[in-house]
């Protein structure tokens, strides 16, 4: 056993680190980083311009083939790409959804033309894409949307209202889920389309969330017209378009970065004085710091056996289906912990060493067990997939869309 | 990146993992849970033609040679048939602390009987109430001579020597030191002991004035002891994974058959989930263990933290998969006719013979300051 890369892996970690210390600046200190990354108005345009200088090199798909602007390279090669650039103060994460979900959906069902047309200018960060699946009334059972798509002539026109859209606000396309026949059973009657942003009937509204952020927003359509040759797979089929897409949602979802950990609690803990002596010397801290960094490390151990399967050009096991059911609700419980561990401090945004980035956590693990998959959800994908337990019984699966009891 | 085990490790794995399902089902877990041997001979002796306790004993000494990851593929399959063998006690407590701390001359008189399955060691630490430690030993080692009681031993009936853990006069953290004792002489007595897990025979020893020597120096006992449990807890994990995968398993069947309110209690989410908990912390103790099995390995720096970690994820993965198999099973798993209870014995049994989670959790984190400190 061993962390090594093989000689081929090792070439390419050393090309890539050679590019990139020619091309950005590398990281010092994370948390500056990370609060730049915040701050920052222009990051967009600043991330367009390096997503382009990626792609012009042939870094900002890995894995796709080579007619698409990829290197038909293999999987470890994309994260040992991902794994340096990490490395470096690069703005990132516009072009997750758009590349990671929505294009190799495109690549699935798009026309050959429409592909020529679509694939480089998101490539090349010069159009962003959104996915535009989730509903007020249909979160975790996402085929229960209401948003409509009647024929029209030649195209369809779409009614209805999408939520938690990453960033619709700065997109220029974006794909779209819909119902087209209400009176077959809510799978059947489902078709996907993709849509330009800027349609007439289109509107954007950013959600404001608990964190104070703004990255999601509700969107609604009125009267929008799609023409028929923007439909992705065949009528009634978007729910098998649908699960397309949302095979790659958790990869691209992933592990939030720069964040606390337990080098900061363990700080966090030394520092603080309790009634009998420094929390790092009190039981119940050393077990609950234990008891994180064994998380911690399990879920850094446990991508790296996903890491050998991918490095050998094997599919990975199921196991890193755990990640996110560990990582979410661990952000959550030791950004609280910390907080306590400042006493009535804890509170204050300011003038505490340590205590925004905890705060941040306990706020944000709230979304984060929530956003690509619920807790529960997860829960019920490793029990149904990984044991082969029985789905859950679904009382709706042979009734009509428009005879259903709504909420 | 190569975080796995090698094709030949996974092969010697399903071969062991053949054989105690032919030799080794539960029905042989129940037959010594029930009776009076002290463990199945006829299990033991296939795994000693298997070349099982020989896997990590040096070739120079009569063994196989092979590494740590090789027994801690053994000790995976050992775990998941809870095996009432003395794998634990004799291939992992009894040879790693020779090869620790053992001289030349005790290495060749020991070793090769352990390889060949003719000698079973143990080792004897607790003296009854209270977690051991340097100064409460009252066992005492002087002149050649073992004085004092030991309970519980694992296996101290089976057991042809034991390593005990003996006060020799210094002072603190060196008043103790460990000593090498035959178990077939007549100042030693051994009584049985009735524990939570009769399919794992326990016994009291008593020693007067017994013929012993010391193994490593003099003083050294408690130091060595925490080097041995370091390596014997990555062991330790990987029979626990095997434990807390057979009874995720076990449950995982019985939801399935087990029909309640017109439907498989495994298509409820109470189930579901309580199952799906087992799989997240079996595999954050698989991760921790293959850690900890390749710091061995590699007798790298970060054993002492890597040990500690694997050896809490593992003790939680089956504690918790062993608890909730029976929670699945309902009524019918709190009988004595069910197979739910062996897992369930054996979890709590590992959990306390190298120390308990607690003691561990604080272990980590005194490691974990080291690091940060060096």
């Amino acid at each position: 056993m061993d962390f090594n890369d093989t000689p081929e892996e090792a070439a390419f970690r050393k090309e890539v680190r050679i590019w990139l210390d020619a091309n950005a600046t590398r990281k010092s200190d994370d948390s500056k980083a990370f609060r730049a990354r915040n701050d920052d108005p222009g990051l967009l345009a600043k991330a367009k311009e390096w997503q382009d200088k990626k792609a012009k090199a042939g870094y900002a798909r890995i894995t796709w083939p080579k007619e698409f602007g990829g290197r038909g390279g293999s999987p470890i090669l994309q994260v040992i790409y991902q794994q340096e650039e990490a490395n470096y103060l690069v703005p990132l994460g516009f072009f997750d959804i758009g590349l990671g979900m929505c294009i190799p959906t495109m690549m699935a069902y798009a026309s050959p033309e429409h592909l020529k047309r679509y694939v480089k200018p998101a490539l090349h960060g010069q159009e962003v894409w959104c996915q535009l699946f989730s509903e007020p009334a249909a979160g975790s059972d996402v085929a229960g949307i209401r948003t409509k798509a009647e024929r029209d002539g030649d195209g369809w026109v779409i009614n209805g209202q999408k939520v938690w859209t990453s960033g619709a606000h700065y997109c220029d396309y974006g794909i779209v889920i819909t119902r087209t026949d209400p009176n077959v059973p809510k799978h059947a009657g489902l078709t996907m389309f993709f849509l330009d942003m800027k349609s007439p009937g289109v509107e954007v509204r950013p959600i404001k969330q608990m964190s104070g952020g703004a990255n999601f927003n509700e969107v609604f359509f009125t009267d929008v017209r799609v023409p028929d040759s923007q439909r992705l797979g065949k009528v009634g089929e978007g729910w098998k378009a649908a699960l397309t897409t949302l095979m790659n949602e958790r990869l691209a979802v992933g592990l939030p970065s720069g964040g606390l950990d337990i080098d900061e609690l363990m700080e966090l803990a030394r520092d603080t004085e309790l009634e009998d002596g420094p929390a790092i010397r009190n039981q119940q801290v050393r077990s609950k710091i234990a008891e994180w960094y064994v998380q911690q490390q399990g879920l850094k151990l446990t991508r790296y056996r996903t890491l050998t399967a991918l490095s050998k050009g094997q599919t990975p096991g199921p196991e890193s289906s755990i990640i996110k059911i560990v990582a979410a609700p661990k952000m959550q419980d030791m950004g609280a912990f910390a907080m306590e561990l400042m006493g009535h401090a804890g509170v204050m945004k300011e003038d505490v060493p340590h205590a925004a980035g905890f705060q941040a956590q306990w706020i944000g693990g709230a979304g984060f067990r929530i956003a690509g998959g619920t807790d529960e959800i997860l829960r019920n994908i490793v029990a149904e997939r990984v044991l082969g337990l029985p789905a859950d019984v679904r009382v709706d699966k042979d009734i009509p869309f428009n005879k259903l009891t709504r909420s | 990146m190569n975080f796995d085990f090698s094709d030949d490790q996974k092969l010697l794995k399903e071969q062991v993992r053949k054989f105690l399902a032919d030799k080794c089902p539960t029905k042989v877990v129940r037959r010594v849970l029930d009776g009076n041997e002290t463990h199945a001979d006829d299990v033991w002796k296939g795994l000693v033609d298997l070349g099982v306790p020989a896997t990590g004993i040096p070739e120079e000494f009569g063994g196989l040679g092979l590494s740590p990851l090789e027994v801690c593929v053994v000790a995976e399959e050992i775990g998941r048939a809870a095996a009432p063998v003395p794998f634990d006690t004799s291939v992992v407590l009894a040879t790693e602390v020779l090869k620790l701390a053992g001289s030349d001359a005790q290495k060749k008189k020991w070793l090769p009987e352990l390889a060949a399955g003719k000698a079973i060691g143990t080792l004897a630490i607790a003296e009854g109430p209270q977690p051991p430690k340097p100064r409460t030993i009252k066992t005492t080692f002087g002149n050649g001579r073992l004085n004092g009681r030991k309970v519980p031993v694992t296996d101290g009936e089976a057991a042809t020597f034991a390593i005990a853990l003996a006060n020799t006069g210094g002072a603190g953290e060196r008043a103790v030191s460990l000593v090498i004792v035959d178990l077939k002489q007549a100042a030693v007595a051994k009584k049985r002991i009735e524990t939570i897990d009769p399919a794992r025979k326990h016994a009291e020893l008593t020693f007067k004035d017994a013929s012993a020597e010391l193994l490593g120096a003099e003083g050294e006992g408690w130091r060595l002891l925490e080097r041995l449990y370091d390596a014997a807890a990555v062991y330790f994990a990987f029979a626990q994974v095997g434990g807390a995968e057979a009874a995720m398993w076990m449950a995982r069947d019985y939801a399935l058959q087990r029909q309640a309110f017109g439907r498989a209690i495994g298509s409820y989410q109470a189930i579901k989930h309580k199952l799906a908990d087992c799989y997240v912390k079996l595999e954050l103790a698989r991760s921790n263990a293959y850690y900890g099995a390749m710091m061995l390995t590699e007798g790298g720096a970060d054993l002492p933290l890597a040990a500690a970690a694997a050896r809490i994820a593992a003790t939680d993965a089956y504690d918790f998969a062993a608890k909730e198999n029976i929670q699945t099973h309902g009524g019918i798993g709190f009988t004595w006719e069910a197979d739910t209870q062996f897992h369930y014995r054996r979890s709590r049994l590992m959990a306390l013979s190298l120390g308990g989670p607690m003691a561990w959790k604080d272990k980590l984190v005194t490691r974990l300051e080291q690091k940060n400190a060096a």
